[in-house]
């Protein structure tokens, strides 16, 4: 039963350097024509696979917030239709949102159609840095749009926050942190830069102009990254994700317990009924899709019931708290034992995973060697 | 035909060979001399004919020969034979080449007429006149804006000796002259000679495997007639068989029931390995068989010896089998099981040659599809023991202690530089540093010249071509002939990856040279193995003695942060990637060894410039 949605916004007013999502310069895209596809897909998704509660919509891009006044009161008036007959109580409403692209009458639109999180891409705190990454934006209006956000009422605000970034210094991470912190969030996402193939990065790269940080320096910041957020009180739940408690994102959780979710808008991906689909990414593409056949599918993958316990464990796993065991045995009607008890005795023996009686779960050497230890589970 | 029919025939046959340096235009002008007489019309051409194997044409070489029939009627109004032999063109295989060239009265000689003669040009030239070939100079490549015949042919002239003054200017890419070479062809080659009727005697030049005929021998009938049915014996073996199958190449084949004097075709006879077909033998005929063989047959021994081993381990058995199949088509390819330590069963292979090498590693990894992992190549070392033993060694793991050795040899060459004098700096400085021995240095002409320096063969068979091409931006040709053994100061070396001795890992080297060779070997294994995830030290070492040491630092962070918003199925694959990284490498004790560290040996130098 699917109880989470992602919509994809694939638009941005510029383009970052690191970035290789789904996204188009807005300037010039058929915005409107692209909202009246989601909304069809919805519609259409809602019949074929109905469900009958849903807990998480995500609203992630691109950039949502590049949408203007007109656009997102159409793009949240067609989620809610569609979805408000199935809401919960307690629902987590989330939008990507990003500094310099947002206002107050933006803020109250969504707050008006029951968005409640917000996460911020403010990326980091230091106006060199965030010249490097390409972000259209400076520190003081990361600033603002947490002011503002505050004002209309969000109190669920998420930042995120690179390391790993050319240039940048252990210490530039631990003011970024201590900057974010002060600002009063309550959830930080903290990702490494990975240098993907089709960007800017990737290119300067490819010529030798871009100084990464050694191997040593990125883990001594994922290090402090960890050290820094505890002593904060936030909590690391998730290899990437830290939390004041009771913030914790329901949405990504439903990933990780390698839940289904729908996925709407172009090159976005779901997971329904044990089947992975991807949709069409160019747009045009995803809207001919829609016209033609009624869904924008370009790759269906239905899982077998041995890659679905692979996924179980090197999603599972990115938590802190682990896979449980019961929920393993209950899903898949045998014991996580039977299944990977070669892979659990290497592992634990390593000391990258300990067996904590009801879970298995990541050591602390582990965090730093995740990769390391989800390969093993694959049947490659 | 009777005994007149065929002497009258005779009489119309040419058999010729083309000899050149790489890239000097050798396959064009094949193939423009298939094209002038008809064996294929140019819609059937396929640029460059002869090369068929698609590393041939990758590498523009010819590995295997060839020899087609031509028809060719001259200005004289008669129709001549022609039988074209192909020659390999690599320093490798100069044995088939001789043997080939045995095959021919006559050869081409093809010079650029830009570069000028090159070390394996005079090389072959040599080998043609060893044979008694009469040769012809062709100076190919005119229409290039650097083009300078009068200069080459000045240069042919003075350093091989060969009158120049009807020398052919062509230009085999533009069709240029074609006419005239095939014109001189029946003009200067000799006739066969030899009678038909005569004790059989057909030269074996080349022989490949046909799954569906067997043995395929490429032959030249120099004395006598053989037909189909005939009981034959190949005299260095002593075998016998029946001929089942003669024939020509048009370049199609092309059955006959009869081949005689001066004939080039093949001949089957159910023959089911190549080695009761070898290279340079001579067939006779049972009931009236030949006095003596044709003069020159050797059994080729390999020079290069190295260890393969199947990257899987479960593939030996496929290994095996891959080296079999080759094998049957390659006599001078040898190989017996050996075990190692750090890569469990393999083989050690013998090579003519790191071309050979190189070519069979890359037909079994492309042809059988199997991962290979190849220890770098070593030579064949001849050490006297204190108990007055003398041992043979190929394999660097299997060295004797020091303290039982009383002398080791090793195999020296004789290496023909060829180079613009601005170079000979540089030459020199390399050939000193690979423990060459000045020999000789003499002027070609004005600007080039000819350096010969004796040098181990150990020293060729690392990185020495590399070095000479980059030393020199690719202007120096080289050629090398064995000279024999010579002793020399060598200790074997050791390397260790976390404290184990990895035997597949051992090398011979020049004590002086010791030292630097250690540093450079573990630096090297440093940049190639990827991070563990504990620290492993590499070692090199000398008997007990630690010469040279890096040490590869633990991996420290290595988990991806991005979710990529429900794009769970690209985690996985990068998942899959990593994972499928990792198998292919081999793991040695708890280290995960990648493939290319096992040749570290050979990538000292290159690797530094990263």
């Amino acid at each position: 039963m699917v109880n989470a949605v992602y919509l994809h916004i694939p638009f941005c007013d510029y383009i970052c350097h690191y970035c290789d999502f789904n996204k188009v310069f807005m300037q010039g895209q058929p915005v409107v024509e692209y909202l009246d596809h989601m909304d069809i897909e919805m519609e259409k998704t809602l019949n074929r696979f109905p469900t009958s509660s849903i807990n998480t919509i995500f609203v992630g891009g691109g950039t949502p917030t590049a949408l203007n006044d007109q656009q997102l009161e159409q793009f949240l008036h067609s989620v809610t239709s569609r979805f408000q007959p199935y809401v919960e109580d307690g629902l987590e409403f989330t939008m990507e949102a990003n500094p310099g692209s947002v206002t107050p009458s933006k803020l109250e639109i969504m707050k008006k159609y029951g968005v409640n999180r917000l996460s911020i891409g403010a990326q980091a705190f230091q106006d060199s840095l965030l010249k490097r990454l390409g972000r259209g934006h400076n520190v003081d209006e990361i600033g603002e749009i947490v002011t503002m956000a505050k004002h209309a009422g969000f109190d669920n605000l998420s930042l995120d926050l690179m390391f790993g970034l050319p240039e940048q210094t252990v210490e530039q991470l631990s003011s970024s942190i201590d900057e974010a912190v002060k600002l009063g969030i309550t959830h930080i996402s903290s990702y490494s830069l990975q240098v993907e193939k089709k960007t800017v990065f990737y290119n300067q790269w490819r010529k030798g102009e871009l100084p990464l940080p050694t191997e040593e320096t990125e883990a001594e910041m994922y290090a402090e990254l960890i050290r820094r957020l505890e002593e904060k009180g936030f909590n690391q739940y998730e290899i990437s994700n830290f939390a004041l408690p009771g913030y914790e994102s329901q949405h990504n959780i439903t990933y990780w317990k390698n839940n289904e979710y729908y996925g709407i808008g172009a090159g976005a991906h779901s997971y329904v009924d044990g089947v992975r689909r991807a949709n069409a990414g160019p747009l045009k593409q995803y809207m001919t899709k829609i016209d033609e056949h009624g869904f924008p599918y370009m790759d269906e993958n239905e899982l077998t019931k041995g890659e679905m316990m692979e996924e179980e464990m090197f999603m599972g796993l990115r938590m802190r708290e682990g896979v449980s065991k019961q929920t393993f045995e209950i899903k898949y009607n045998q014991s996580i034992e039977s299944v990977f008890g070669k892979q659990l005795t290497n592992l634990i023996d390593k000391e990258l995973l300990k067996d904590t009686g009801s879970h298995i779960a990541l050591t602390e050497r582990g965090f730093f060697l995740g990769n390391e230890v989800f390969q093993e589970f694959l049947a490659v | 035909m009777n005994r007149e029919q065929k002497l009258e025939r005779q009489s119309r046959i040419r058999n010729f060979s083309i000899i050149a340096h790489i890239d000097h235009g050798k396959s064009t002008l094949a193939d423009r001399i298939l094209e002038k007489t008809g064996a294929l019309t140019a819609r059937e051409m396929k640029d460059q004919t002869l090369d068929a194997m698609d590393l041939e044409r990758e590498r523009g070489i010819t590995i295997k020969l060839n020899s087609v029939q031509l028809t060719y009627t001259a200005k004289d109004g008669e129709e001549y034979i022609f039988h074209l032999i192909d020659t390999p063109g690599h320093v490798d295989f100069t044995y088939e080449v001789s043997r080939s060239l045995a095959a021919c009265e006559g050869a081409l000689l093809i010079i650029d007429a830009a570069q000028g003669i090159e070390a394996q040009t005079l090389a072959n030239v040599y080998l043609a006149l060893d044979n008694d070939l009469e040769i012809l100079p062709v100076i190919n490549k005119i229409d290039l804006p650097s083009a300078e015949p009068e200069r080459v042919a000045q240069e042919v002239e003075d350093v091989i000796g060969l009158d120049t003054s009807d020398a052919v200017l062509a230009s085999a890419k533009n069709g240029i002259g074609i006419e005239e070479i095939l014109e001189q062809v029946v003009e200067k080659v000799p006739a066969p000679q030899g009678d038909p009727e005569g004790p059989l005697q057909a030269l074996i030049f080349d022989s490949l495997y046909d799954p569906y005929r067997g043995v395929v021998a490429y032959i030249r009938i120099t004395e006598g007639s053989v037909k189909v049915g005939e009981k034959i014996r190949m005299m260095a073996t002593g075998k016998e068989f029946e001929v089942t199958e003669l024939g020509v190449f048009t370049p199609k084949p092309q059955s006959k029931d009869e081949l005689t004097v001066g004939d080039v075709g093949f001949l089957t006879a159910a023959i089911k390995n190549v080695g009761d077909s070898r290279v340079g033998d001579t067939i006779t005929s049972v009931k009236n068989p030949a006095d003596k063989p044709l003069p020159g047959y050797r059994r080729m021994n390999p020079m290069v010896y190295c260890g393969l081993y199947p990257v899987d381990s479960a593939e030996y058995n496929d290994l095996r089998e891959a080296l079999e199949r080759l094998e049957l088509n390659d006599s001078s390819l040898q190989y017996e099981a050996e075990t190692s330590q750090a890569l469990g069963f393999g083989f050690r292979c013998g090579f003519l040659g790191l071309l050979h090498m190189e070519i069979i590693q890359e037909r079994i990894e492309r042809e059988f599809n199997i991962d290979l992992i190849t220890t770098a190549p070593s030579v064949i070392y001849q050490v006297k023991l204190t108990d007055g033993e003398e041992k043979i060694i190929d394999n660097p793991a299997l060295m004797p202690d020091a303290q039982s050795i009383t002398e080791v040899q090793e195999p020296f060459v004789k290496a023909t530089i060829m180079a613009p004098n601005d170079y000979v700096g540089a030459i020199m400085e390399l050939c000193q540093g690979k423990r060459g021995e000045f020999i000789d240095m003499q002027y070609l002409d004005e600007t080039r010249v000819n350096i010969v320096y004796h040098i181990p063969l150990s020293e060729i068979v690392y990185d020495f071509f590399d070095q000479l091409k980059s030393s020199t931006k690719g202007y120096a040709s080289f050629d090398y002939e064995m000279m024999g053994y010579k002793p020399s100061n060598l200790v074997k070396m050791d390397i260790l990856l976390n404290g184990e001795t990895i035997d597949a890992l051992s090398i011979i080297v020049h004590r002086d040279f010791a030292y630097e060779r250690g540093k450079d070997i573990t630096e090297t294994l440093k940049e190639l193995i990827p991070r563990q995830q504990f620290e492993v030290p590499v070692q090199a070492t000398i008997g007990q003695k630690v010469i040279a040491r890096s040490t590869i630092k633990a991996i420290r962070k290595n988990v991806l942060a991005k979710c990529y918003g429900g794009d769970i199925s690209r985690k996985r694959k990068l998942l899959e990637k990593q994972k499928e990284g990792k198998k292919r490498m081999k793991t040695v004790g708890k280290v995960e060894v990648p493939q290319e560290a096992f040749m570290a040996v050979l990538r000292q130098d290159n690797t530094k410039k990263n």
